[in-house]
């Protein structure tokens, strides 16, 4: 390790924006399960459905029928125990173990956000966020501290900075800045906004929208970390974010992101929050600003402990990426799309006819979708290729529970791209189980024909 | 202290617009309907689904089935052969104009299930002989619905005798004549309540409520319908109607599942007709009329000018042409089905039906950004 980077982790802040952070997450957290609870997903995502979609890996993991609600419920606890900061430590790797669980159960479900609020949560447990104005700190006054390593604040930050930046690199693309698209076709169909609907069948307003967005996710890390943009930087978080709530289903994420940016201010702001939120619940912050430096004993676990952050990100920064290893379009194959902050990018839907033979008689009948899956969960797999290959191997072995022998499973398969013409997805002519999951570049699908330019 | 202010207002600002806001899916309130959006006016193609081809095209079916009904009280009074054949033609039309109407399932007609009530098929024969013996039965059950509607008239009509005479004899110089009478007399006046419901509440307030509906959310008008008009031809046209009677779905042929069994020759003719009302449907085509107003296909096309994509409208018109040219080539389909095991032809034939559904499905609701079927989850 360099000098510079060894004083950098020896510098402390105050505690407070760790400390607000703390709070509001999770809070918002728990204000993100009960709305999901209140919205009866529980039951019509994880219950209802026969089957569910895995992730390569993470098969085992699965709803747990009516014991789901179990683990939602342990899942809002753990972040009300975040947000008090009481037992942080367990509260947040319950937290992080059971909102991965929920996430991993089925991927027909996937958002980034989700996976985000994982990684985020997983940062979370090995920062000292319980060091200030939680009830572990007051519980415990000599684990309480008002000051802390920098280094830690500036995590969340870093974190936060790579999302909005990649994303921002996701959208320079030919599709997004040549041909205004998915906007172009999404926004038309937002003409009963209010104020703004007329606009939206505009052509420059669809070119105004995509370049706009592009330039906002590319410099919002900046205008946040340089304190003279940093209230035109907020505000235009506030306006990008309550934009996209207004005109898209993305639920809690804007709120998430607009609140989590605070993070960025200067502390003066922090201690006012929270001497809103002690004025209001009559709590002492006095008691909290006790002048205590946490300045953790070098040692080797520190030093590891330090090594794996720096690893975690550089797996971050790198993840992304992999998609170069494959070859073909990746909006396409979608090989290396997911957990790489490629949000709103396409317009892509499907339709998959899957055909059942009996390879030594060549009698073979469609298989009827709904039958299997739900129309959510119709609509992801149609136009997936892992999905399109996992529902292939169920049906085989329901079809062989049946009593049928010798199945091969054909799919025909055609997907719309960003408004082009819909094409044969999945090679028709491939028994689908003669393949299996792997990170291997899937050959059966067909290739695009088409060309997306960029990055 | 000001710009802390500030700050706070903004957050105050979002969380009120949170609460707001619907999460997207209940009806769109907030839209106000006196806004003309500038490329497409969703509301002119609601006016005129509802005004030319929706709200005529059930009158009209309203009519050719009081024309029925009062043909079949023709014969009772004159149990004549030539009254007996009034009965049939006036029986076909209305199922030929019913598979102009079958596509509408949605308001009124979907909350009485109008399609399941009035042709379920194939039919219960047992059940029918059963009812007809006892002379009970609730026809408004759900589980009787395959003992009425068009096809139980279809077995009564062509199923149960092989000639006019013997029939005749059977419905009126018989033990169970009386019962055998109460039961059509019963199967029509249903179809016609259940049929005048439906006409009654578009003709009522249901026409404004469809119309007003204007928006673009999941419960508005057109994505709500266009997923119901692609249901139904998925379902019940390319299925319910080819499908299924040649085995694509379980891999044997199965005959009996065709419609109007006891009459093959119409199956064919049934299926023409219900790709007719999809297609005019689509071009907008005012009903029994050439004029035509806003519809999917200029909807398409209107998008398509500011996409400047593949003309997707003109793909969806070639294959539906290309469709109903190789049915219409066809056998009647009960003598296609039974020549050759699998029928390939019909197989053949079905693929290019078939064809129709992605260009729908995929191409057509992605062009319009209408979600298939109500999928309530967040997006990213």
């Amino acid at each position: 390790m360099t000098n510079g980077f060894k004083t950098y982790l020896e510098k402390n802040i105050e505690a407070a924006p760790l400390a607000v952070f703390r709070i509001f997450f999770g809070l918002m957290m728990l204000g993100s399960i009960i709305r999901f609870w209140a919205n009866g997903w529980i039951e019509s995502l994880y219950i209802t459905p026969s089957f569910h979609f895995t992730y390569y890996g993470f098969e085992w993991v699965k709803p747990l029928g009516s014991l789901t609600y179990v683990l939602f419920f342990v899942c809002a606890i753990a972040a009300v125990g975040v947000a008090l900061g009481f037992k942080y430590r367990w509260a947040i790797v319950v937290f992080f173990l059971s909102f991965t669980y929920i996430e991993l159960m089925d991927k027909t479900t996937y958002l980034n956000h989700y996976y985000f609020i994982s990684i985020l949560s997983f940062l979370l447990i090995f920062l000292p966020a319980n060091a200030y104005f939680s009830l572990d700190a007051k519980k415990n006054p000599q684990n309480a501290f008002d000051q802390i390593p920098k280094w830690t604040v500036d995590s969340i930050k870093l974190l936060l900075g790579m999302v909005y930046f990649y994303a921002g690199i996701a959208k320079l693309n030919s599709d997004w800045l040549i041909e205004a698209l998915p906007l172009k076709i999404w926004l038309p169909s937002k003409f009963s906004t209010p104020i703004i609907g007329n606009l939206l069948a505009e052509e420059w307003v669809h070119y105004a929208f995509s370049w706009g967005g592009a330039i906002y996710d590319l410099v919002i890390p900046f205008l946040l970390l340089y304190s003279r943009t940093r209230y035109l930087g907020f505000f235009l978080v506030v306006v990008f974010h309550l934009l996209t709530r207004v005109l898209f289903p993305i639920g809690m994420f804007p709120y998430i992101m607009i609140v989590s940016a605070l993070i960025f201010f200067d502390v003066r702001l922090h201690h006012k929050i929270l001497g809103f939120i002690s004025k209001y619940l009559k709590i002492s912050k006095d008691s909290f600003d006790n002048g205590n430096i946490l300045t953790p004993k070098k040692s080797f676990t520190l030093n590891l402990k330090h090594g794996f952050i720096t690893l975690f990100f550089v797996v971050q920064l790198l993840f992304p990426w992999r998609y170069i290893l494959y070859p073909g379009e990746l909006f396409w194959t979608e090989e290396g799309y997911r957990f790489s902050w490629r949000v709103m990018l396409m317009e892509k839907a499907g339709y998959a006819q899957f055909k059942i033979v009996d390879k030594k008689t060549n009698v073979w009948f469609y298989v009827d979708n709904k039958d299997f899956l739900t129309p959510f969960q119709e609509k992801q797999m149609s136009f997936q290729p892992d999905f399109i290959l996992e529902y292939a191997h169920y049906l085989k072995e329901h079809f062989e529970n049946q009593g049928h022998k010798n199945l091969g499973v054909y799919v025909d398969c055609y997907v719309t791209l960003n408004g082009r013409l819909s094409k044969p997805f999945i090679d028709p002519d491939q028994d689908l189980i003669q393949h299996k999951e792997s990170f291997k570049h899937k050959t059966w699908i067909l290739p695009f024909k088409d060309e997306i330019k960029g990055i | 202290m000001k710009k802390t202010g500030y700050l706070l207002s903004f957050v105050v600002l979002a969380i009120t617009i949170w609460a707001c806001s619907s999460d997207g899916s209940s009806t769109d309130a907030g839209s106000s309907d006196d806004e003309v959006p500038v490329t497409f006016d969703r509301g002119a193609m609601l006016t005129n689904w509802a005004d030319n081809i929706i709200i005529p095209s059930y009158q009209a079916f309203q009519v050719q089935l009081l024309d029925l009904q009062s043909a079949y009280e023709t014969f009772i009074s004159d149990q004549s052969v030539s009254n007996l054949e009034a009965v049939r033609v006036a029986w076909e039309s209305a199922y030929k104009e019913w598979q102009h109407v079958s596509m509408f399932e949605i308001g009124p007609a979907e909350s009485i299930g109008y399609r399941l009530n009035m042709n379920t098929f194939p039919a219960d024969t047992d059940l029918i002989d059963a009812f007809i013996a006892i002379g009970t039965f609730d026809l408004s059950l759900p589980s009787n619905r395959d003992a009425k509607g068009f096809p139980a008239l279809d077995y009564i009509l062509n199923g149960i005798e092989v000639d006019d005479t013997t029939l005749i004899a059977l419905l009126t110089n018989n033990a169970n004549s009386v019962n055998q009478q109460d039961y059509v007399a019963a199967l029509l006046a249903d179809m016609v309540s259940l049929t005048d419901d439906v006409v009654g509440q578009w003709e009522g307030t249901y026409r404004d409520t469809f119309v007003e509906n204007d928006g673009s959310s999941a419960t508005a008008s057109v994505d709500r319908f266009v997923n119901d008009y692609i249901f139904y031809y998925e379902r019940f046209l390319r299925a319910g109607k080819i499908g299924i009677p040649i085995g694509v779905f379980s891999g044997t042929t199965e005959v009996n599942t065709l419609e109007v069994l006891y009459k093959p020759e119409l199956s064919k003719s049934m299926f023409l007709e219900g790709l007719n009302a999809v297609q005019d449907f689509f071009n907008g085509k005012h009903y029994s009329s050439a004029t035509t107003g806003e519809s999917l296909e200029s909807y398409l096309q209107a998008l398509n000018t500011v996409k400047d994509g593949a003309d997707l409208a003109e793909l969806i018109n070639d294959q539906m042409d290309a469709a109903r040219e190789i049915v219409s080539a066809l056998d009647d389909f009960k003598t296609e089905i039974e020549a050759a095991n699998p029928p390939v032809p019909m197989f053949l034939a079905y693929d290019e039906v078939q064809k129709i559904v992605p260009l729908f499905k995929v191409d057509m609701v992605s062009a319009m950004s209408i979600n298939i079927d109500f999928v309530d989850a967040d997006g990213d």
